[in-house]
């Protein structure tokens, strides 16, 4: 039976869901510190993807990744929880200021390290930005095809998937090969609950920066436990271009930020055709939204 | 996201009593286990924040799948095909995501897989499903009866039965039978020894069996020929895998409709023996019934729970006369005895809990070493408050729930009466819990005891003794009056020495006793949390009253009394 190695993208991410009058600060940034910090929800939906994965395939591993803070172990640890097998923390000041782009660069560099990533699952978008933009970018960076809105694997086999995409107007189901990567929607299945004794045994897990920063007691049982460290990957560790990352590597700038309530009337469809997505751009444009 | 632990600060207020400090460490024996099981704590600290951290889990779960499935589950409830039942799909939902959690188990020994929790954390993550759909806690809390076979099975039967209850079987106990309701010892179920098969096997009929169909049955029966009564029954494992037993009809019920009650017919069913021949009923059955009435405590806290927040949610909600309802001073005054109600029944449901811990913990201990002289005493003293308390805390608690989800369903008005409301559910589901194992009128039974002996009285003498803050001193004064006042009651009606007149009265002087109980403990919770003492206000002008009634029928009654009340 095949092994599938499998990478989860996840990010930490403010909780925007219930947000009260704070929420914002007032240069239109979003004032993280008021604002729990959780597992990204749609990337939640893409672990119970993956631990499906290996609810068929026992022996396939699942490693989760995440680039943050070094606050950002927590969804590690709460990965550990729901069963992932393996987690890293991607974390370094070169990267603070990361865009999109930089962002799948880092991200994509790190899953090199990984080698032999056959699958790679992601949330659809996060929803501090809500750009749907990394997963994508991650899959051409590293040159492999991408499955994206996924709702449901229908079939898995040694050499092939077959994924439902949950699309405006209707369902499509598409079939590859491996590897690839899949973003996955928020009407896919909510993950499985965290387990009890997976979360007694992993309470404790944290990296080695975070545990001397705090003095944790359990430092001790660490060096007896190697499931008590979680990996945790620098600039240096993963093979990069520094110009690429943090704010070097983002162009994205933003102007300003404005506050608007979306009404459905201001919803348009655009075709896939090029006299549209030409209209748009020139409107995109023209209105300082892009360039 | 609702989680139904965190939202519940009781919850967490009781589970740190001071009395876990010993919890813990009687359970966890030095933390021996902390380098042999990853998941083992390692100090009380660690313990308590994993019994924290895991409760978290079942408040999610309850929150966010079980509460939301319960309406379709009332309404769908469970099949029976080919023998056999099969759930309601939400039933199968809650059940998925419990055995992913890991929350079956719970306090089995880690060797058998279990997480070995000590009983409040148990019974605190029964509080809280229960909130969340009292017939699915009848399934999930079946993984009690596992306690029995760990308590009295053999090596071999624990070795092959608790690790699968931990991996999530369900169980079930069949005891009841047609003509053997109450009265257990009329089981008639036949167990004889076939030697050719070199296997015990069952035939007969059982009745009532809540989720029958499990996939492992402690089964009751008659394995001695030509008995009659309760020492002719032994107690047996039934592996649904061996099969023998079909389910020929589910029960249509009122309440907890999501739980299959089942009839069961045994035709030359396989069965193991668990423990001695002749000691099902007398032994094994009395250690099940108490684990279950502790479980039907649990069930009766949590409907109270979820009928007193309905009942507040709406009265805040709902405007008549320009108004939220709840300014008036009917709604309120309803709304703050409902909320003293829930309060003593948990403080009540908690203390117990605490008392079957550290006995059944000794007992666990005494299994493996023989108990100092120190030990020993200190477990019969447990042993006792736990007898005194169970039959006490059943009673008075399904009681108190029944009344709280009436009258919260009266605080709905017209609308409770609908099917739009959760209440008119949470109503019909309280139902059961002054029935089953054990009505209430047997509970008193058991309890009267501790009012004759003076177990109650004692008991109450040492809580008054602890020593309180002194803005609190007017509160025990009132208790105080109300103990001289129960002495002089019980005196009143032992002083005839007649077995049918205490018979006659005991329920009230048992109430008596419990409001009395139900006030220290109330009284003790509000010198750790001052904010508690609206609720003890509230709750002893209700008990004081409640106990001056019952007087007042017992200072005017007669050994006469009886034969006007009699049908002959």
């Amino acid at each position: 039976m095949k092994e599938f190695q499998i990478v989860v993208l996840a990010k930490q991410v403010p909780d925007t869901r219930n947000v009260g009058k704070d929420a914002m600060k007032a240069d239109g940034t979003v004032n993280r510190a008021v604002l729990p910090a959780i597992f990204n929800p749609e990337d939640l939906h893409a672990l119970e993807q993956a631990l499906r994965i290996k609810d068929q395939f026992p022996g396939s591993k699942i490693t989760l990744l995440t680039m943050g803070p070094p606050r950002a172990v927590e969804i590690l640890r709460e990965g550990f929880y729901r069963g992932a097998d393996d987690g890293i923390l991607l974390t370094d000041r070169a990267f603070a200021g990361s865009d999109t782009l930089a962002t799948s660069y880092a991200i994509s560099c790190a899953i090199r390290k990984i080698k032999n990533a056959d699958i790679i699952v992601c949330g659809r978008q996060a929803i501090d930005g809500d750009t749907a933009q990394v997963g994508p970018q991650v899959a051409e960076k590293l040159g492999i095809p991408q499955i994206t809105y996924a709702e449901e694997i229908v079939l898995l086999t040694d050499d092939k998937i077959q994924v439902k995409r949950r699309l405006e107007r209707g369902i499509e189901i598409v079939e590859c090969g491996f590897p690839l990567l899949i973003t996955v929607n928020n009407s896919a299945p909510r993950c499985r609950p965290r387990n009890a004794k997976r979360l007694m045994k992993y309470k404790h897990a944290s990296t080695v920066s975070n545990r001397q920063e705090s003095n944790d007691d359990y430092l001790s049982s660490a060096l007896t436990k190697p499931h008590l460290t979680i990996k945790e990957w620098s600039v240096a560790d993963i093979e990069c271009d520094r110009e690429q990352l943090g704010l070097n590597g983002s162009p994205t700038k933003v102007k300003k930020v404005d506050n608007i309530v979306f009404q459905s009337k201001e919803s348009r469809t655009i075709e896939d055709l090029d006299e549209d997505i030409d209209e748009l751009m020139q409107e995109l444009i023209s209105s300082h939204i892009i360039g | 996201m609702s989680n139904f632990f965190n939202d519940n600060p009781d919850l967490q207020f009781h589970l740190t009593h001071p009395l876990m400090q010993k919890i813990v460490a009687l359970r966890e024996n030095n933390f021996k286990d902390k380098d042999a099981y990853d998941f083992s704590p390692s100090d009380f600290e660690d313990a308590m924040d994993s019994y924290t951290q895991v409760l978290e889990i079942v408040g999610e779960i309850s929150g966010e799948i079980i509460a939301p499935n319960a309406e379709s589950v009332d309404h769908d409830g469970p099949l029976l095909e080919n023998g056999k039942v099969i759930y309601a799909k939400g039933t199968q939902e809650n059940l998925d995501a419990i055995k992913q959690a890991g929350l079956m188990g719970i306090t089995l020994p880690r060797e058998f897989g279990g997480m070995h929790f000590p009983i409040v954390p148990y019974i605190m993550a029964a509080d809280i499903v229960s909130r969340a759909d009292a017939g699915f806690v009848n399934i999930w809390g079946l993984q009690d009866c596992a306690e029995t076979i760990h308590e009295f099975g053999s090596n071999a039967q624990k070795e092959k039965y608790l690790s699968r209850v931990s991996k999530g079987d369900t169980m079930a106990m069949a005891l009841t039978e047609p003509d053997a309701g109450s009265d257990l010892q009329a089981v008639m179920l036949k167990a004889h020894f076939d030697e050719e098969k070199n296997t015990w096997l069952l035939n007969g009929v059982k009745r009532f069996i809540t989720n029958g169909d499990g996939d492992i049955s402690l089964v009751l029966a008659r394995s001695e020929d030509r008995t009659q009564d309760g020492r002719g029954l032994s107690m047996f494992i039934h592996d649904k895998k061996n099969g023998g037993v079909t389910v020929r009809r589910i029960e249509n019920k009122l309440g907890i409709k999501g739980s299959p009650t089942c009839e069961l017919v045994y035709k030359d069913a396989p069965v193991e023996l668990c423990g001695q021949r002749k000691f099902g009923l007398i032994k094994y059955v009395m250690s099940l019934m108490n684990g279950a009435r502790l479980g039907i405590v649990a069930q009766s806290v949590g409907i109270s729970e979820a009928a007193y927040r309905e009942a507040l949610a709406y009265a805040q909600k709902r405007q008549q006369f320009g108004k939220p309802i709840i300014k008036f001073p009917a709604v309120y005054e309803m709304l703050a005895v409902m909320k003293a109600k829930l309060a003593a029944s948990r403080s009540l449901l908690y203390e117990t809990a605490r008392f079957v811990d550290i006995y059944k913990t000794y007992s666990h201990i005494a299994n493996e070493r023989e108990l100092t002289k120190e030990e020993k005493e200190d477990q019969k003293k447990y042993q006792k408050l736990a007898d005194a308390f169970t039959p006490l805390a059943k009673g008075l608690t399904s009681e108190f729930c029944n009344e709280i989800a009436y009258d919260s369903l009266q605080i709905h008005g017209g609308s409770g009466f609908m099917k739009d409301y959760p209440i008119e559910r949470i109503y019909r589901d309280a139902r059961i819990t002054t029935i089953y194992e054990g009505t209430t009128q047997l509970q008193v039974v058991a309890a009267i005891k501790g009012v004759t002996t003076g177990t109650y009285l004692s008991l109450i003498q040492e809580y008054e003794k602890t020593s309180i803050k002194p803005e609190t001193e007017s509160y025990r004064s009132i208790l105080i009056s109300m103990t001289y006042e129960y002495e002089e009651e019980e005196a009143r009606i032992t002083v005839h020495n007649n077995i049918e007149f205490t018979e006659f009265h005991a329920r009230r002087l048992v109430e008596m006793a419990g409001n009395i109980i139900m006030g220290y403990l109330l009284l003790n919770d509000t010198q750790r949390e001052h904010s508690h003492w609206k609720t003890l206000e509230v709750f002893l002008r209700f008990a004081r009253s409640k106990n001056h009634g019952n007087a007042s029928f017992l200072n005017h009654s007669t050994l006469n009394d009886m034969g006007k009340y009699k049908f002959e």
